[in-house]
């Protein structure tokens, strides 16, 4: 620095001092609680202390299973008519909804000797891969037809990737008394409007196919 | 006959059996722990802990040594090989030879040989135990040196920092139990104790320096800055596994329980039984003073547990302005009264002399301490109300609230 230049420069470093002199900044001292005393802040020993003759509060899970809340979010399924036929007809609004893309759907076409669910369509493959799934509710919101619900199984864990992909038969719902396990024919006088109003409510005795030898069990409790 | 001549007419192979009892105790003890801290810290954070191995989860930490020794044992590329191997075998080895001088027992009988259980007895053992636990300190230092890692370095150069300044304020506290026993063998002081009174009564404030630094020694909560998980990881033992990481674990184990044997051994009466229950130590031939010993031991390790539970993680700075600013200076001035003390009752004065002197010397104290809280109350003082900040600022006691603070600055700018 040439010695011309430095009084200059000092010149000017006095007029920027004198405007912000740094020791005249205006601050505010803020009355801040400051620590407690020795008694309060050996509160703490106290209530650990204490925690150690509480009830505990875990839960001894594989011993004993917590009832879920009854709107839990847990492992898909597809329901049925009362007669045994699928809700499913395969329009992958569920496939579309689906956030993490868990849920792959083929349609086919319902024939008078492959009637699966009522009307034209039914879900020829169904599979929601479990280890996508965030359990959001999307797809239940987005099926037309109520065959999407959620159960409350939550022990989805498995050795192998292949495992967690759940096919239809996994996630379809077990016949109940009175259904008849498709393919078979519709109700009789009923099309597919009378079944999504409900007006199916049982299964009718000429649904029943030569190939189901054994007409279905009624003991079934689970209703 | 005093314990030092007893452990002298030990046989060799009883001090072999005697070493190796030593280190059993020491590994069951450990696994013990364990299971004791995982146990008593969840009951204390409401939770059950491990029950499932063993009746009440006792197998526990067994099965996760034999989970430990099976591991793959990996040497990182970066290592300095040598050093990486021999820094876990030095912090343990260490944390065991502490345990050499502790007694455990007065005078019993074992295999037909009248002795006491204790390896051996220093005319300097305290000073041994302070010296090796220092070495013990090399292993975390080569540990996290040699990793070729970021954040263990910065654990063992954390840690070693850490049980440097702690052990100068152990060192300091354990001088006035020096001077009261008039020796530096841990059987000595024992016994001194056993004949006045336990260290902990007179020499308190000793105590309460010793046990805060102890823990800061042992880099336990809430002086665990060196393996702080939050912020480095896993500390110095970050790069290792398998059985090396599992001879630090002993070690840390070990040691703890060590410096809560020194703790019992020289403030609390060592093996003998607390006053009024002296009759206990006849019992069993003798041997029933190890349960008092481990009693004691195991009540400075609840309280290591405890404080584990209850406290979170110092800040580095606090922590180091809180072992040079406080402990060492309070352990000096404490050295200066019990010296004086002490020197005042040899050189024959009555008894109203000292306990006069003792009293002046809580009454300056008294009048010192509440100087400085006026000056600190002084300083705390409301200030007078100025300007508040140009800034939106959230409100706090004292200041006016934001809205506020916006009608000032726009007044300030209109001026």
């Amino acid at each position: 620095m040439s010695d011309s230049l430095e009084p200059q420069k000092l010149e000017s470093e006095k007029l920027e001092v004198a405007h912000s002199d740094i020791n005249s900044v205006e601050y505010r001292e803020v009355d801040q609680p400051g620590p407690g005393s020795l008694a309060q802040q050996s509160k703490g020993f106290w209530v650990t202390f204490r925690a150690m003759f509480k009830k505990n509060l875990t839960v001894q899970y594989p011993d004993v299973k917590a009832p879920t809340e009854e709107r839990f979010h847990g492992r898909h399924q597809l329901n049925r008519h009362p007669d045994g036929l699928e809700k499913c007809i395969g329009c992958e609004l569920c496939a579309w909804a689906c956030p993490a893309d868990a849920i792959y759907v083929e349609g086919g076409n319902n024939t008078p000797e492959n009637q699966v669910s009522p009307g034209e369509r039914h879900g020829a493959v169904y599979q929601i891969n479990y280890l996508r799934c965030i359990f959001c509710g999307l797809c239940v919101e987005a099926c037309p037809t109520r065959a999407l619900t959620m159960t409350n199984e939550y022990e989805l864990a498995d050795k192998s990737r292949e495992k967690l992909i759940f096919e239809k038969e996994d996630l379809l719902a077990p016949l109940r008394a009175g259904m008849l396990m498709p393919p078979h024919p519709m109700y009789p006088g009923m099309d597919e409007n009378n079944y999504y109003r409900g007006e199916v409510t049982e299964s009718h005795p000429s649904q029943k196919t030569d190939s189901q030898a054994a007409p279905v069990q009624t003991g079934d409790t689970r209703s | 006959m005093t314990t030092a001549e007893l452990l002298g007419q030990d046989p060799g192979w009883l001090i072999v059996v005697k070493a190796l009892i030593v280190f059993v105790i020491c590994v069951v003890s450990t696994l013990m722990a364990v299971w004791t801290e995982r146990r008593v810290l969840a009951k204390m954070q409401l939770r059950v802990g491990p029950n499932r191995v063993g009746p009440a989860g006792l197998l526990q930490s067994l099965s996760d040594g034999v989970k430990l020794a099976l591991k793959e044992d990996i040497i990182p590329a970066a290592a300095d090989k040598i050093v990486f191997i021999i820094a876990p075998i030095i912090a343990a080895a260490m944390c065991f030879m502490s345990f050499a001088v502790i007694p455990m027992t007065g005078a019993v009988t074992l295999f037909g040989q009248k002795t006491a259980m204790q390896l051996t007895d220093l005319p300097v053992g305290v000073l041994y135990i302070l010296a090796v636990t220092s070495i013990g300190v090399y292993g975390v230092v080569l540990a996290g040196w040699s990793s070729g890692s970021t954040y263990p370095l910065l654990g063992g150069l954390r840690s070693s920092a850490q049980v440097i300044s702690y052990e100068i304020a152990m060192g300091l506290s354990l001088v006035a139990v020096f001077i009261y026993a008039s020796s530096m063998s841990t059987s000595d002081i024992v016994n001194a104790q056993h004949e006045n009174i336990w260290n902990v009564i007179v020499l308190f404030p000793s105590f309460v320096i010793y046990v805060i630094s102890m823990v800061g020694e042992t880099n336990r909560a809430p002086f665990d800055l060196a393996e702080a998980e939050g912020e480095l990881v896993g500390g110095f033992h970050t790069e290792y596994s398998s059985l090396k990481f599992a001879l630090f674990f002993l070690a840390e184990y070990v040691n703890i329980i060590a410096v809560s044997a020194l703790a019992a051994t020289l403030f609390l009466g060592g093996y003998h039984a607390p006053p009024g229950l002296g009759f206990t130590e006849a019992w069993l031939g003798g041997w029933f003073t190890i349960i008092w010993f481990f009693l004691k031991v195991n009540l400075f390790f609840f309280i290591f547990m405890w404080l584990r539970a209850s406290l979170p993680r110092m800040r580095y700075d606090q922590f180091m302005k809180f072992g040079w600013k406080v402990l060492i200076p309070v352990s000096l001035l404490w050295i200066l009264v019990v010296a004086t003390l002490r020197v005042i009752q040899q050189e024959g004065a009555s008894r109203i002399v000292t306990l006069s002197f003792a009293v002046g010397i809580v009454l300056i104290v008294l009048a010192i301490t509440s100087v400085f809280e006026k000056s600190k109350e002084k300083s705390r003082a409301p200030q007078p109300v100025g300007e508040a900040p140009d800034f939106p600022i959230p409100s706090l006691p004292g200041v006016t609230s934001l809205n506020a603070s916006r009608q000032i600055s726009t007044g300030d700018d209109h001026e």
